[in-house]
């Protein structure tokens, strides 16, 4: 296997041994993005056909950076120093992350000049834990999507599994960065799936830890409320190596919450014996408005994906869980709603610093005044679901309409929140320890087929949304390959700050289904036929 | 069905956000505006008595949880020229703007 196909646990084993060189580590990375990875994104850089087979994870590589930092490791490890836990470890980060002395663009215009004067605080822990920074990949602009489609820096990500696929969003550039070997792990970020929902798309495993668990500062805002920062890897032992790393309490962010951080590692290899885990019939359908009539459609999802759920828990019941069935979560079905108004609530103050005065890009043209400046800067700075966010935002909460829309959806909040606390309740009717579910509505659709249609894009979200809400963690890892050879995801909630329960659960899962014929079929990207 | 936000509406929120936009643009924002809050408005059947809090967070903050405050002590940023380089306009230190537009009260 080549060295940049292996786990970041083996690499760093290796690397901290003085088997491998964090340099040669290094050198694999870059060639396999020489490889596969095609010319990055960047602004009005359209698309041509010799485009289409390649993935665009990038948008920034910083190989100068990494190869300093490759150096700097191989100088710890000669030394006879402890070069850390993820020592010459390739990462690539979601250029939604502040890195020094690097352009940090969110994927937009207005921010295509910044270059950031600070470092977000879990890209320095993973740096502080010796791994090395490949550079900045591609997303929706600030995140707002859900296929990567929406970045202004084109060509956008493609799926490593079928390049004519979205990879999924907005951490589109991370997982496939991730599916194509380019790195074993990526920092995303997670707002209502934007973790999750891409790494069932590409066939990897994508956290969302609990809201608080891991620092926001450094993260260019979305949705304060809900925002998480979170590891993206190849199996559920890399995924807990890299949270371990990035947890915990920070000085330069009030809401990083002071709880310790558990031994994640230890918890892989407990089994699933005595834990109960539960399915819910409301994560198995989803309810969506018909594009033509607007109107509120029911469906129960494609069979593959439902099949692929029960697959897992059958698989986990084998190994000693008890499954649960029927768990009510009524008001699953509310998410999209009430993220459509409390996100762009937030979105919509976030977004209100960006006036081409501190940083960022400002309009080249003579201005009458202030207001003007802020007018055509904004207007030509900003893509349009930026835009089109941050007007819903204003409306929802202006103050004539704000009870009716604003105040409503904070208390169905409150609602979604209340699903979880009943199912969860160790003293309740149901007491799970996890709620086993499908990451996605669908696999990986095609470029431009949803794009443009802001509600339907919305609605991939569906079943990933409700942990935002809630602030709860969730994992998505891969459960199988649906007939068109694409990856389908299942997804794993638990109560607050047990992230160990999801990897414990998912360990044992991978570990069980470990010699399954589709683990063995690669992304097309890295077929060699 | 009538859009509950008509073009008048969307220009005032328009030019409450500091936007433009051409005719274009202008009609598939309003157009995705108004198929948003159909689907926002699925929220209205749902019943709600006086005792749901409203949730600004999901995860409850516990005394436990909550990080203490820092004490309020000047720290210096080690690098303001850094930050300062990101000003598109800057003059002896200060960050320059056009002008401030002035309304006069009578």
């Amino acid at each position: 296997m080549t060295i940049i196909d292996q786990s970041a646990y083996a690499i760093a084993k290796k690397v901290r041994s003085g088997e491998l060189s964090a340099v040669e580590v290094l050198e694999t990375a870059l060639e396999r993005i020489a490889a596969v990875d095609g010319r990055p994104g960047s602004l009005d850089g359209g698309s041509n056909p010799e485009d289409e087979s390649k993935v665009h994870a990038f948008i920034t590589l910083t190989k100068d950076r990494a190869r300093k930092q490759a150096e700097s490791v191989d100088a710890r490890i000669k030394a006879g120093e402890d070069a850390g836990p993820l020592a010459g470890v390739p990462v690539t980060v979601k250029d939604i992350f502040c890195v020094r002395g690097t352009p940090s663009t969110a994927a937009s215009r207005i921010l295509a000049n910044f270059t950031a004067p600070y470092t977000a605080t879990p890209v320095s822990r993973l740096e502080g834990a010796g791994a090395v920074t490949l550079g900045k990949v591609n997303l929706d602009e600030f995140t707002y999507g859900s296929s990567t489609e929406s970045s202004a820096f084109q060509p956008s990500t493609r799926n490593p599994w079928e390049t004519n696929r979205v990879p999924g969003g907005s951490s589109g550039g991370s997982t496939a960065s991730v599916a194509a070997g380019e790195a074993p792990l990526s920092l995303g970020t997670d707002t209502a799936g934007s973790i999750r929902q891409p790494a069932a798309f590409c066939g990897v495993v994508g956290l969302k830890p609990t809201y608080g668990r891991v620092s926001r500062y450094g993260l260019i805002a979305f949705g304060s409320s809900l925002d998480c920062p979170g590891p993206i890897a190849r199996d559920v032992r890399d995924t807990a190596l890299m949270l371990s790393v990035m947890a915990g309490a920070d000085p330069h962010d009030s809401t990083a919450a002071a709880v310790p951080v558990p031994d994640y590692m230890a918890s892989l290899e407990k089994g699933v014996k005595g834990l109960r885990i539960g399915l819910s019939p409301d994560y198995m359908q989803i309810t969506f408005p018909d594009p033509e009539t607007g109107e509120i459609e029911r469906q129960t999802l494609p069979k593959e994906i439902r099949e692929a759920t029960l697959r897992a828990a059958e698989v986990l019941a084998d190994q000693g869980a008890e499954i649960v069935e029927d768990i009510p979560m009524p008001n699953t079905v509310y998410g999209i709603p009430v993220y459509f108004v409390v996100s762009r609530v937030e979105a919509a103050s976030n977004l209100h610093r960006f006036d081409g005065v501190k940083y960022g890009y400002r309009a080249a043209s003579d201005y009458r005044d202030l207001r003007e400046m802020y007018r055509v800067t904004r207007a030509e700075g900003f893509g349009l679901q930026p835009k089109l966010r941050i007007l819903m935002g204003m409306y929802v909460s202006a103050a004539q309409y704000s009870e009716q829309y604003y105040a409503r959806a904070l208390r169905v909040r409150s609602l979604i929140r209340a699903d979880f606390e009943a199912a969860f309740d160790p003293d309740g009717e149901y007491r799970v320890d996890a709620l086993l579910t499908p990451t996605t509505p669908t696999t990986a659709f095609k470029l431009a087929d949803i794009y443009g249609d802001s509600v339907l894009m919305q609605y991939a979200d569906q079943l990933t949304v409700p942990a935002n809400h809630a602030g709860i963690p969730g994992i998505s890892i891969p459960g199988g390959i649906d007939a068109d050879g694409l990856p389908i995801g299942v997804q794993l909630l638990a109560p607050d700050f047990k992230e160990e329960t999801l990897f414990q659960i998912g360990h044992t899962f991978e570990s069980a289904t470990a010699d399954d014929a589709w683990r063995k079929i690669k992304p097309q990207v890295l077929r060699e036929d | 069905m009538t859009d509950e936000i008509t073009p008048e509406l969307f220009e005032h929120l328009v030019d409450l956000a500091a936007f433009a936009f051409n005719p274009e643009e202008a009609e598939y924002l309003r157009r995705e505006l108004n198929k948003q809050l159909k689907a926002i408005q699925q929220l209205e059947a749902v019943p709600l008595d006086g005792d749901i809090p409203l949730a600004s967070h999901g995860v409850p903050y516990t005394k436990q949880s909550r990080p203490d405050l820092r004490s309020d002590t000047w720290q210096p940023c080690e690098n303001p020229e850094e930050i300062l380089e990101q000003a598109p306009q800057v003059e002896d230190g200060y960050i320059i703007v056009p002008d401030i537009p002035h309304t006069k009260l009578d």
